[in-house]
């Protein structure tokens, strides 16, 4: 018998039953639920009379519509309002455990997961977000579904799947110093494309996965969505079981040894067969800037904005120059001289402490920028919140001239108060610099968090490596 | 869900790759607890050139003129007909609704983003991959002929052309029955509750910790 990828024994393990055209059931061992993809879903059971398969399996917390200042005010949008209290209510007549918009644990849905020790090694994971993959960090397999597969998986905690085939991302060698995950995951959606692991489920190996946290390599599968794939993964080792070890919903005593010795089969064999690789090396991968209106339009932070003339496929560079209109910006502009209105940092891609940590060290000591009309931090959850004021993060956030915000996913995706007005520049954390994402006519760059704490401090992007820190 | 068999419609031309679901139907209008009433903010930030929001009046509000969809001739468009990766980025449901309520039943394009493409089928709304010459071939036609249409057929899988021609397209045997029959997916799967059942208890008793979750 050949080996198994990871990804394979996850499955093989969560399959209940396959029919002759590979439709597979798929037992699902959580979901995690927010106030905007289950409304609908929730009514869906009760107009079918239908009662959740198992409750303890969902957790549910309001993360995308909650403001990020005077939350004991509550939420003045009566239309945001009514959602997350019909999260509420939901969780409530239905049985779901559910973390309160005041409620300490309250966070991004993928960062309080495995702050809770909710994401567990092995596990399927499933959410109404496409940023779900963030999961497949901890070696599950984990992907966003849509609102109704959240009622499917409700009703009957198993999904109809058909098997993706496997991608391995190998990132050999050793980052630089002032390199981060995000400018990893950066340089991967470049080099492949938006579509380019569409069909796979991705999993990253290499000495420099290894070498990341695990909030790195959170950051590293958030994004495998932007590749196009659905579920990105990275094998076990110490630092994942390390990081579980002692939170509310990990296991304990005794059987915390049998799940660790469960865990510690989750990598791939190394006679598994991938369908198709991809390697990078760490050493020459630069701190990463987005120039355009999709992921893949990124360059190194000393380049220039492209140039469509030089793009051969017709598509793709009606594509570059539609970017350009929409970002108002010329070729070969260096992105240096590129000059941001607001800085944002937070979300599910870098909104947990070491996100943090990592911009405060370059912050510490230092202004924003006159040209910077807001710069703001919020944190991806209460407890990251608790942790970085510990830390004393926040007072050197504001001593700089950031706001400092309660947690949610916030301007990533400008569902609350946060947003871009039309024609502002964004040197933005998050993940999508689609048109319109940060708020309509606003224009996103995507950058880690260190790169987004030295433009802020700035006035332009400059490459973070240029600052003492 | 709505069967889906044949369809004989006008079609309407977007030449953009990498249409995201942010532009489908922006997120102001994800705040409605409803799976209806997306179809007038379909494609709001280019369709409109005012600022959206939900529970809008936009038979008032200015249209773009220069987007396809506000021109005349692709009014009461049933077919979109679109480039690479339509459909990328977030989850949201709400894209397939807003197509579906605006009138769209299919969608023809080279690719689809794969969470999306799933929930079209979850809706009754047809999204087909045909080969890159063919769809070169449909946009031509589409911006030459006035009133294009195509004719769909599911069973067969084809899409034929009022210039002749027939092309063959395939997706999955399963979602093709669960169109052709209007199936629910939760139903079928309901089917199958002692095979689950089954399992769960197998997954239990070698994960046990999976099963012991604290109240909160």
């Amino acid at each position: 018998m050949t080996g198994r990828t990871l990804y394979e024994k996850i499955w093989d393990s969560h399959v209940v039953r396959c029919d002759s055209d590979g439709t597979c059931l798929l037992y699902v061992d959580r979901q995690l639920v927010h106030e905007v993809t289950s409304p609908q879903a929730f009514e869906g059971l009760r107009l079918a009379g239908r009662k959740p398969w198992r409750v303890d399996a969902s957790l549910a917390v309001p993360d995308h519509n909650v403001p990020t200042v005077d939350r004991l005010l509550g939420i003045s949008d009566p239309i945001s309002r009514l959602q997350v209290e019909t999260l509420e209510k939901n969780c409530t007549e239905f049985g779901i455990p559910l973390f309160k918009m005041n409620d300490i644990r309250q966070g991004i849905v993928h960062v309080i997961g495995p702050e809770q020790g909710a994401t567990l090694p092995g596990m399927t994971i499933v959410c109404g977000d496409s940023h779900t993959a963030t999961h497949g960090a901890f070696a599950t397999l984990a992907f966003g579904i849509g609102t109704s597969e959240v009622e499917h998986v409700l009703a009957t905690q198993c999904l109809l799947q058909k098997k993706s085939k496997n991608l391995l991302i190998s990132v050999d060698g050793q980052l630089g110093p002032g390199v981060t995950a995000k400018d990893i995951i950066l340089a991967i959606i470049g080099q492949i494309g938006t579509a380019g692991a569409t069909g796979y489920t991705i999993e990253y190996a290499g000495a420099a996965i290894r070498a990341l946290s695990m909030e790195g390599r959170m950051t590293i599968c958030n994004m495998s969505i932007e590749a196009g794939a659905r579920a990105g993964l990275v094998a076990v080792d110490d630092k994942t079981i390390d990081y579980l070890q002692g939170r509310p919903f990990a296991p304990q005593g005794g059987e915390w040894e049998q799940a660790v010795a469960a865990w510690r089969q989750l990598t791939s064999d190394a006679d598994a067969c991938f369908d198709r690789t991809v390697q990078l090396d760490a050493a020459i991968i630069q701190p990463h800037v987005s120039w355009g209106t999709s992921p893949e339009m990124v360059v190194p932070v000393d380049g220039c904005v492209p140039d469509p003339a030089a793009e051969p496929n017709p598509v793709k560079r009606k594509g570059m120059e539609d970017a350009l209109v929409y970002m108002d910006l010329q070729p070969g502009t260096r992105i240096v001289d590129i000059r941001p209105d607001k800085v944002f940092i937070g979300s599910c891609t870098n909104g947990r402490i070491e996100d943090l940590r990592a911009a405060a060290a370059v912050l510490k000591g230092r202004k924003i920028a006159a040209n910077i009309k807001l710069a703001m931090v919020v944190p991806g959850s209460g407890l990251v919140k608790q942790q970085a004021e510990a830390e004393g993060l926040d007072t050197i956030f504001t001593n700089a001239g950031f706001e400092w915000r309660e947690p949610g996913c916030s301007m990533c995706l400008a569902m609350n108060a946060d947003r871009l007005e039309p024609k502002e520049r964004s040197a933005s954390t998050s993940n999508r610099n689609f048109e319109g994402r940060q708020g309509q006519g606003g224009r996103t760059h995507l950058v880690s968090p260190a790169m987004a704490a030295a433009a802020a401090v700035a006035g332009h992007f400059i490459d973070v490596r240029e600052l003492e820190i | 869900m709505e069967k889906f068999a044949q369809l004989d419609g006008l079609v309407a031309p977007l030449d953009r790759s990498n249409v995201d679901t942010d532009a489908i139907i922006p997120k102001q209008f994800l705040k409605s607890i409803k799976r209806t009433g997306f179809g007038p903010f379909l494609f709001d930030e280019w369709r409109y050139l005012d600022h959206g929001e939900p529970d809008m009046d936009c038979s008032e509000r200015p249209r773009n003129p220069d987007f396809i969809l506000n021109q005349p001739r692709y009014q009461g468009a049933q077919i979109l007909l679109t480039r690479e990766n339509f459909g990328c980025g977030s989850s949201r449901e709400h894209a397939p609704w807003a197509l579906l309520d605006y009138g769209f039943r299919a969608l023809i394009g080279p690719s689809f983003a794969d969470i999306f493409r799933n929930n079209c089928y979850k809706n009754g709304v047809l999204p087909l991959t045909l080969a890159p010459a063919e769809i070169e071939q449909l946009f031509r036609e589409v911006a030459a002929i006035p009133g294009y249409r195509l004719q769909i057929d599911l069973e067969s899988e084809t899409v034929s052309t009022p210039t002749g021609a027939t092309f063959q397209f395939s997706i999955d045997p399963f979602r093709r029955q669960c169109l052709l029959n209007g199936l629910d997916d939760i139903d079928l799967t309901l089917q199958h509750v002692a095979e689950i059942t089954a399992f769960e208890e197998r997954h239990r008793q070698a994960n046990p910790w999976l099963f012991r979750n604290p109240e909160i």
